[in-house]
């Protein structure tokens, strides 16, 4: 068996703050194989985005990885130098952000800031990068891309500036791409388009893509495999048919219950009781016991990884297979 | 763009008139300058033939415009003290002014911007703090001050650099200036310093606290996923972003120090307009301060003008909403 395109391995990440360490990502593991899509699930502050950002070492100040690897094609990044990383970002692994009304540079043109991103990593002319730009723009979407290459950003509607965004990110053919969020901003109807233009382009250019979302339904809808992210550790992961009909841990149960597709009109939608908890001050343990409904004395340890087949979760007490049931 | 090129001349045409009016009777009402100029001892004729002379006699609305009609054509009248055109006195005097200061604050900007972006960038390093530690220094002490301590320093204590005065000069375009000669240049380095310091200090503030705020942007963290170099990031992305406010800052510190480098010409006894004005406030010489503060607006305005063009170079949202 080959080696995963990419390994993370107990990867912790933490800002030091005046009232304490915030532990945003507390021992995260998954891996992702070639051409696979990933949906990392959770709600906001749940590290999810942290855990993107982690991934090609452009975590925040003053938030740094304390522990852990991100193997990609065996080789560690974590603690990779600057230079080293930068030839990685954008050409091996690129990502696209939630919100293109800030990603992209309000006073460059859509075409500087395009053969910028080719000149960090290949050494072309001019007319070179406009016809790749002029290509890419193409691709993703973007109507008559000759005449909107010269155009700003303020030119562009939302939906727009996100393609252009994901055409930035598409320039080097990178063999991942990690979208944090790249709807949540956008319309509803803008939204589906672009979740289905992403798909497709992923499968035709065989890359790997880690989804970031919190929307569980944008998520079963383009992904292989989910990870659900609670207070910074994955909670449960596995493939995203199996997860989603049978989930084993509480808080993947609770997220679905309370997705208004699964409440009959006129029913009130079921909430997961209480909130998440500050990662400054997490519980000891396994950090959903609090608002678990299946929570006793044991869950005062924090729960082993269990793995079953090409699934894992952390939970003592696990939802019985219902199938079994 | 032309659109609003005629739109700002225009405006511009109009804040010339208001301040032409307000100047005139402003100074107007300063006094009477024939006190100043003929010896008490005169008999009344030379006094009321000196009074007519100058058209002192007429009404303040006819020499309003009487004084309109000749600054159309460039003619301020003749200065009371100088006895020659203040046109020509002035035009005199202006290029000093002009190269001591654009030396002063485009050095100040130079220097100043790529040390701030780096205090901004890393901001907890050690250099970062000795930047605005000197950056403070050049807020807070006075310009006179600094001005005497340089001459101390660098003129009589150590002997490097004269004390004073504008050195050699060599013409071009038919005006003499110090830039263009080795002895004018070490002329003007303690007196453009002295001016540079406060400008520098600012250029230094402004431009590491805009760092700060961009770098912290989505703008700049898509920038770095795209693998761009942290040098790209800064001179392409930071350096563009925090380019507005540094180009107003720019412009109103450039017209305000052509405009008042007094004290810092007073001190290098530096020959450029600031020693004018004051020579001529103390002297009422009439039309010199007319002159002198109708270029100052007219300045202003320039510079404005040119500081509206620069924006809409830089921020293409600018260039459409003004087409």
């Amino acid at each position: 068996m080959t080696a995963p395109l990419l390994e993370v391995s107990g990867l912790k990440t933490q800002f030091p703050t005046a009232s304490g360490v915030a532990k945003a990502v507390d021992g995260v593991s998954f891996r992702l194989e070639r051409g696979e899509v990933l949906g990392l699930v959770g709600e906001s502050g749940s590290g999810k985005s942290v855990t993107g950002f982690s991934l090609i070492g452009l975590v925040d100040e003053p938030g740094r990885i304390v522990e852990g690897s991100v193997r990609y094609e065996g080789r560690d990044l974590v603690g990779l130098p600057t230079s080293d990383l930068r030839r990685i970002r954008g050409k091996e692994i690129a990502m696209v952000f939630q919100d293109p009304m800030m990603t992209l540079n309000p006073l460059l043109s859509i075409a500087t800031q395009m053969r910028l991103a080719i000149a960090a990593h290949e050494r072309v002319s001019k007319a070179a990068a406009r016809a790749r730009s002029v290509a890419v723009l193409a691709r993703v979407g973007i109507p008559a891309p000759e005449s909107r290459l010269d155009a700003y950003p303020h030119q562009f509607s939302g939906g727009m500036r996100q393609r252009v965004a994901i055409a930035i990110a598409l320039l080097h053919r990178p063999k991942i791409i990690i979208a944090d969020e790249p709807t949540t901003a956008l319309d509803v109807s803008i939204q589906a388009q672009i979740l289905t233009e992403m798909k497709m382009l992923v499968d035709e250019i065989g890359m790997a893509m880690i989804w970031i979302s919190h929307d569980l339904a944008t998520v079963s809808s383009i992904a292989d495999r989910i990870a659900v992210m609670y207070a910074g550790r994955i909670v449960e992961s596995g493939p995203v048919g199996a997860v989603l009909r049978d989930p084993r841990h509480p808080y993947t149960q609770g997220l679905l219950d309370s997705l208004p597709s699964r409440t009959r009109p006129g029913e009130e939608l079921r909430q997961i009781p209480g909130t998440t908890p500050s990662l400054l001050n997490l519980p000891q343990g396994c950090a959903f016991a609090p608002r678990c409904p299946r929570a006793d004395d044991l869950c005062k340890a924090v729960p082993v990884e269990s793995v079953a087949m090409d699934r894992t979760y952390r939970c003592h007490h696990p939802e019985t297979q219902r199938s079994a049931a | 763009m032309l659109g609003f090129i005629i739109q700002r001349l225009w405006q511009a045409g109009i804040v010339i008139l208001a301040m032409s009016v307000l100047v005139f009777c402003g100074v107007f009402a300063v006094g009477n300058p024939i006190d100043v100029l003929i010896s008490p001892d005169a008999t009344q004729d030379i006094r009321a033939q000196v009074i007519a002379q100058y058209g002192l006699d007429q009404p303040l609305w006819r020499q309003y415009f009487t004084f309109f009609g000749r600054m159309l054509h460039g003619d301020f009248g003749q200065s009371f003290v100088y006895n020659m055109p203040v046109t020509q006195l002035i035009l005199s005097r202006l290029p000093a002014t002009l190269e001591l200061v654009l030396f002063a604050v485009v050095g100040a900007s130079l220097i100043g911007i790529p040390l701030g972006m780096y205090a901004g960038y890393r901001h907890e390093s050690p250099a970062a703090k000795i930047i605005m530690g000197l950056s403070i220094l050049g807020f807070s002490v006075p310009s006179f001050w600094i001005g005497l301590v340089l001459i101390m320093t660098f003129a009589v204590q150590l002997g490097w650099l004269p004390a004073g005065g504008r050195g050699e000069t060599a013409s071009l375009f038919g005006i003499q200036w110090s830039f263009l000669t080795g002895d004018g240049l070490k002329h003007m380095l303690l007196p453009a310093i002295n001016l540079a310091l406060f400008k520098f200090a600012m250029m230094i503030r402004l431009a590491r606290a805009g760092t700060r705020e961009i770098m912290l942007t989505d703008t700049i963290k898509f920038a770095r996923a795209a693998g761009l170099s942290e040098g790209t990031v800064l001179v392409r992305h930071v350096l563009r972003l925090i380019a507005i406010p540094l180009v107003t800052i720019f412009g109103l510190e450039l017209g305000s120090t052509l405009a008042f480098a007094v004290v810092t010409e007073t001190i290098f006894s530096w020959p450029g307009l600031g020693k004018l004005i004051i020579d001529s406030i103390t002297s009422l010489d009439r039309p010199v301060m007319v002159a002198y503060l109708m270029l100052v607006a007219l300045l202003f305005v320039l510079i404005n003008f040119f500081v509206d063009l620069t924006y809409a170079l830089l921020d293409p949202r600018l260039r459409r909403a003004r087409a």
